[in-house]
């Protein structure tokens, strides 16, 4: 299963990527894997503002709903809209047109709770 | 208990499948892609393992008489060779399970059921039978366990079936079974499926179930067949509207509530749940099953949300997906008989938040 390097990761498999004062989130390959087609996915509203851990977005796939959680404390500031029509690049490019939302995080020190690469591998084997 | 695996689970393993656990067993929800499985079905052909269904044997002199008294359908239409579907019911009339029963000879039938209810069935018909002293010559036998057994279904089934079985074989007729010569050995062939596309059931002892499998992948590639998981199956059952037993079928819920009146012959003279079936049938069922679409694009509904029309509460989905052919919301609901009418607007609550439906015909997706 692939696991970029460069990217941080949470325990519920959302990917992080910090890009200066903002993280991209989507979802894992190992995650999409799982959870098989996805065929909808619903956005969290711009502006909003999220708690570490707070569940903003659902992804369901043929058989099941999952939420997705902020990583860290942040506002959304960008939601992939390209997710509405064509919400399998979810499935297709999970850690890149696939990503789901970008967070303006309120504290860059937030980031060191979260899993390296290496981390993330070790917890799903 | 541990989930069983079939005698086809390494075979899953091998073809990289995901496996759940479903009804007791272990089995493949999918080994690429639902959305792709399903579309074999519906363009080329799937092959589906079916060994976790249950087959229970039931023979003796007086065994159609009997059966008549335990299940909805009338089994004196059954010739030998015949099969058809029947409901095994409660005495409130509610469904334990839905099955295929087949006239195997004169005094042999074959009940092929679900999975997660094999062993309540055969407690349920073993105790009734045990009460009856005129049937003391009836046997029934679990044979789960012996068999194994795959479901081929799609398009190309024809050609399909003549190269597993031969140019000159010919398929049995829709709901007939016939035994069938397959390379040194014999298999069972049925003329049914669960998916809405012409296809066959084979059952097979359980040793000869990997030999199967593999002839029939290759002999099929050619042709497109595809191994198809539980989620195929699923999506390929609910655009067809046939119930699956534990979310569609209950045993608060009886066929007339659910729609399908036409398996039970309420002229016989008895059968377990006859009696609060004619009541159903007098008084108007309560609830009924009634299929509905989206009217928008978005999430898919899923079993227990609420069903509301004009802000009442009327109901609750037993069924539901994104339609992989239709590629739209689509699910099965029962709601008050009073609102049950085709074309009318309903709204499906999907995380606090209203979403509008209608409710439609039987089928949700009709082959063009």
């Amino acid at each position: 299963m692939n696991v970029p390097d460069d990217f941080l990761y949470t325990e519920t498999h959302e990917w992080i990527k910090h890009e200066g004062d903002n993280v991209r989130v989507g979802i894992t390959d190992h995650a999409q894997s799982e959870l098989t087609d996805v065929v909808y996915v619903e956005l969290p509203k711009i502006d909003r503002q999220a708690n570490a851990q707070e569940a903003i977005a659902v992804v369901e796939s043929v058989k099941a709903a999952s939420d997705i959680y902020a990583p860290v404390k942040g506002k959304v500031v960008e939601v992939n809209k390209a997710l509405e029509p064509d919400p399998g690049l979810i499935n297709r490019e999970p850690y890149g047109q696939g990503w789901i939302f970008v967070l303006r995080i309120d504290n860059a020190d937030d980031l060191k709770q979260l899993k390296d690469a290496n981390a993330y591998r070790k917890q799903i084997g | 208990m541990s989930p069983k695996k079939t005698p086809l689970y390494n075979e899953h393993l091998r073809l990289g499948a995901k496996i759940v656990p479903f009804g007791g067993w272990l089995m493949p929800v999918q080994y690429t892609s639902i959305v792709e499985e399903h579309q074999a079905v519906r363009n080329a052909a799937g092959i589906f393992d079916i060994s976790h269904m249950g087959q229970l044997i039931v023979e003796g002199n007086s065994t159609r008489q009997w059966l008549n008294t335990m299940l909805t359908n009338n089994v004196d239409k059954l010739r030998v060779g015949a099969g058809q579907y029947t409901f095994l019911l409660n005495e409130r009339g509610g469904v334990i399970d839905d099955l295929i029963i087949y006239r195997i000879d004169e005094l042999t039938f074959l009940l092929v059921v679900n999975a997660a209810r094999t062993d309540d069935d055969f407690a349920w018909l073993q105790k009734h039978l045990t009460a009856v002293s005129s049937a003391r010559d009836i046997r029934i036998i679990n044979r789960s366990s012996d068999f194994g057994g795959v479901a081929i279904q799609g398009p190309r089934i024809t050609e399909l079936f003549h190269a597993l079985f031969g140019k000159d074989v010919h398929l049995p007729p829709r709901n007939a079974i016939v035994d069938l010569p397959f390379d040194g050995t014999n298999v069972s062939v049925a003329r049914t499926g669960y998916t809405g596309e012409d296809g066959i059931e084979v059952f097979f002892r359980a040793n000869d179930a990997v030999k199967f499998w593999n002839v029939a992948l290759k002999k099929g590639k050619p042709l497109g067949l595809k191994p198809s998981g539980l989620g195929a199956r699923d999506t390929l059952r609910l655009e067809m509207c046939y119930p699956l037993n534990g979310s569609d079928l209950l045993p608060d819920r009886n066929p007339i509530e659910a729609g399908l009146g036409f398996f039970v012959d309420l002229r016989k003279p008895n059968f377990i749940g006859r009696d609060a079936l004619l009541q159903t049938k007098e008084n108007g069922p309560r609830q009924k099953l009634v299929p509905f679409r989206m009217k928008e694009k978005g999430p898919p509904p899923r079993p227990h949300y609420p069903v509301f029309e004009n802000g009442d509460p009327i109901g609750e989905v037993t069924s539901g997906t994104i339609s992989p052919s239709l590629n739209w919301g689509v699910g099965m609901a029962y709601v008050s008989a009073s609102r049950a009418k085709i074309g009318a607007q309903i709204d499906i609550e999907i995380r606090g938040k209203k979403f509008p439906a209608i409710i439609e015909n039987k089928p949700l997706y009709k082959k063009s």
